[in-house]
């Protein structure tokens, strides 16, 4: 018999968008709020236009490049937030409502749907962001242009002088660096989703509070406490250049260190916790019996 | 040739003992009722069928192990749990695409054609269609997988007469073709009676009685026996005696139909009846 191609992980990976429509909603109203706010700065932005003259031309570029750099950090730590939630539930809301049943009824495998959700905050949540970041700076630059079209100078700096090419190749490196930084996150909330019969969010929790209460109660140190924040804000240290913040405005590809950050022995750590909290969510959705 | 074949299946939860030690075989072609009280393991030995939990002891399905195969074997398994396992947020446009997008045996134009008989629209979601409707759409895709078993777990619990009888109607004309297997577990043994070709009674994790129906029409006997005639019938030894409207009904286990119907009416029992003397059987030999 001539059996019809089947995709799988395509086909779950598109569910997982179907019931999870957060993962573009949540960004586009953030980024609509955003984009408003930068519709009521504008009113300053002639002002600042001749203020910027005054700063020279590094001192210029940084202050123009300010809120396009902004709007992309915001929305990065929504994309953190949506994705974090998103594994919390994608492994516990379908044994609570028993369409678990449903779904293993088909000849899909465990590990196709684990990796199908895995990949979510790790590929697809990142692309949808790089496209709302690049939306978001593309609409904030016709608004200037617009907002300057008496300044015909103004218009002039801000084209001459904004990294419009640069910005967002330096913008997919972040993204990838974050999504890889923050891959064991990701895992172990998937893990936990797995596991919990309840309250996922807080047995996801609870545990790094509890180490980080113990150990300062019990030695007075903060190495846990260290090690959490390094693996929240880490990405930044080890992915960019020192001073990284001041040469974004300037040139953001010299920012970039893809050397240091592959040489990071964090992150290669950091992704085999990941591979190992992932395959053992494959295990318990195997396994686990009922709720 | 087997559909499933199950020896010596076992499966504890904690200290509750759910399959203990399980023997069944269902050959191609039939239609299994598995019939037994809350708790008796119906559920723990269709799970373990569908490789959806782990067990000791030997099973084999479609000649799959299903728990190391589960993915494998759902290519030629269908299942319905009950009404309420279709997710609710689904859209049903999306849940044909779904089930066209990932299984091998799905036939889209023939869920469609199911789909057409009903009212059920394509952008409904799971949750605005009533609990009928989930049972026609659910039903609707199941019927579209040219799968050689199907498992259907409580299929009509929660649904009013109507769909209930359609249920099995549907399933019967539309789908069974006596290569297919069938099995299902129910409380409502009164509407799967006319349906199953086999019948199996479990209780306490344990097949109890197993037979096929032409053996349980010829086997079990009722007698609605006429007054006068009722020491003579208590003396055959029933399995089990009830009253009826002032009358004695007893139910017999291989008895001489012609030797019965001298003592009163005699009739096939209904399988909910043989159920209660079956388990009245069981309960006097435990105590």
């Amino acid at each position: 018999m001539n059996e019809p191609v089947t995709q799988p992980f395509l086909w779950s990976l598109r569910r997982e968008l179907w019931e999870n429509r957060s993962i573009y909603i949540a960004p586009a109203i953030v980024a609509a709020i955003l984009l408003f706010g930068f519709v009521i700065s504008m009113g300053r932005l002639p002002a600042q236009m001749i203020a910027a003259a005054d700063l020279g031309p590094a001192g210029e570029r940084a202050m123009l490049a300010r809120p396009y750099a902004n709007a992309a950090y915001l929305m990065a730590v929504i994309a953190f937030i949506v994705g974090a939630f998103y594994c919390l539930d994608a492994l516990h809301g379908e044994r609570r409502d028993r369409s678990i049943l449903f779904w293993k009824s088909l000849p899909v495998s465990d590990r196709t749907i684990v990796l199908a959700k895995a990949s979510v905050p790790l590929v697809v949540l990142p692309l949808i962001i790089f496209a709302v970041i690049l939306a978001i700076q593309l609409i904030m630059l016709l608004l200037s242009s617009v907002a300057l079209l008496g300044n015909s100078q103004g218009l002039i700096t801000l084209w001459a002088q904004l990294p419009l090419i640069k910005m967002p190749l330096a913008l997919v490196y972040a993204l990838i660096a974050i999504a890889l930084w923050h891959a064991p996150i990701y895992g172990w909330f998937l893990l936990v989703s797995g596991w919990a019969k309840r309250a996922a969010f807080l047995w996801a929790i609870l545990p790094l509070m509890t180490i980080f209460f113990f150990e300062t109660i019990a030695f007075r140190t903060s190495h846990f406490a260290r090690l959490l924040s390094y693996r929240l804000f880490g990405w930044f240290t080890q992915a960019f250049a020192e001073q990284a913040r001041d040469s974004f405005a300037g040139d953001p590809l010299k920012a970039l260190d893809p050397l240091k950050f592959i040489a990071t022995p964090g992150l290669w750590i950091g992704l085999l916790f990941a591979a190992a909290f992932i395959a053992g969510a494959v295990r318990l959705r195997r396994s686990r019996d009922g709720i | 040739m087997a559909c499933i074949e199950a020896r010596g299946l076992r499966k504890a939860f904690g200290s509750t003992i759910a399959l203990d030690g399980l023997d069944l075989r269902v050959d191609e072609g039939r239609i299994l009722g598995i019939i037994g009280p809350n708790g008796a393991g119906k559920s723990t030995a269709l799970n373990a069928i569908l490789g959806l939990t782990q067990y000791q002891g030997e099973l084999n399905v479609l000649g799959r192990d299903p728990w190391t195969e589960r993915d494998q074997l759902m290519r030629d398994v269908a299942f319905i749990a009950d009404v309420a396992v279709l997710p609710r947020w689904i859209r049903v446009r999306q849940v044909v695409d779904y089930l066209a997008g990932v299984h091998p045996r799905f036939d889209r134009a023939k869920a469609e054609g199911f789909l057409a008989k009903t009212n059920i629209k394509r952008s409904s979601k799971v949750r605005e269609l009533s609990k009928g409707m989930v049972t026609q759409l659910h039903l609707a895709l199941v019927m579209a997988i040219d799968a050689r078993l199907l498992v259907l777990d409580e299929p009509t619990i929660g649904l009013d007469i109507l769909y209930r009888k359609q249920f099995y109607d549907t399933l019967l004309n539309d789908y069974f073709d006596r290569s297919r297997t069938i099995v299902v577990t129910t409380h409502q043994v009164e509407e799967i009676q006319d349906v199953l070709t086999d019948l199996t009674f479990i209780d306490r994790g344990r097949i109890v009685l197993g037979c096929s129906m032409e053996d349980f029409e010829s086997r079990y006997a009722e007698v609605m026996v006429r007054p006068e005639n009722v020491a003579a019938a208590r003396a055959l030894r029933p399995m089990r005696e009830r009253q009826l409207f002032g009358r004695s009904i007893l139910l017999f286990d291989h008895a001489d139909r012609e030797q019965l119907a001298a003592l009163g009416d005699v009739r096939t029992p209904s399988i909910a009846d043989l159920f209660v003397a079956v388990m009245g059987q069981t309960e006097g030999a435990a105590q």
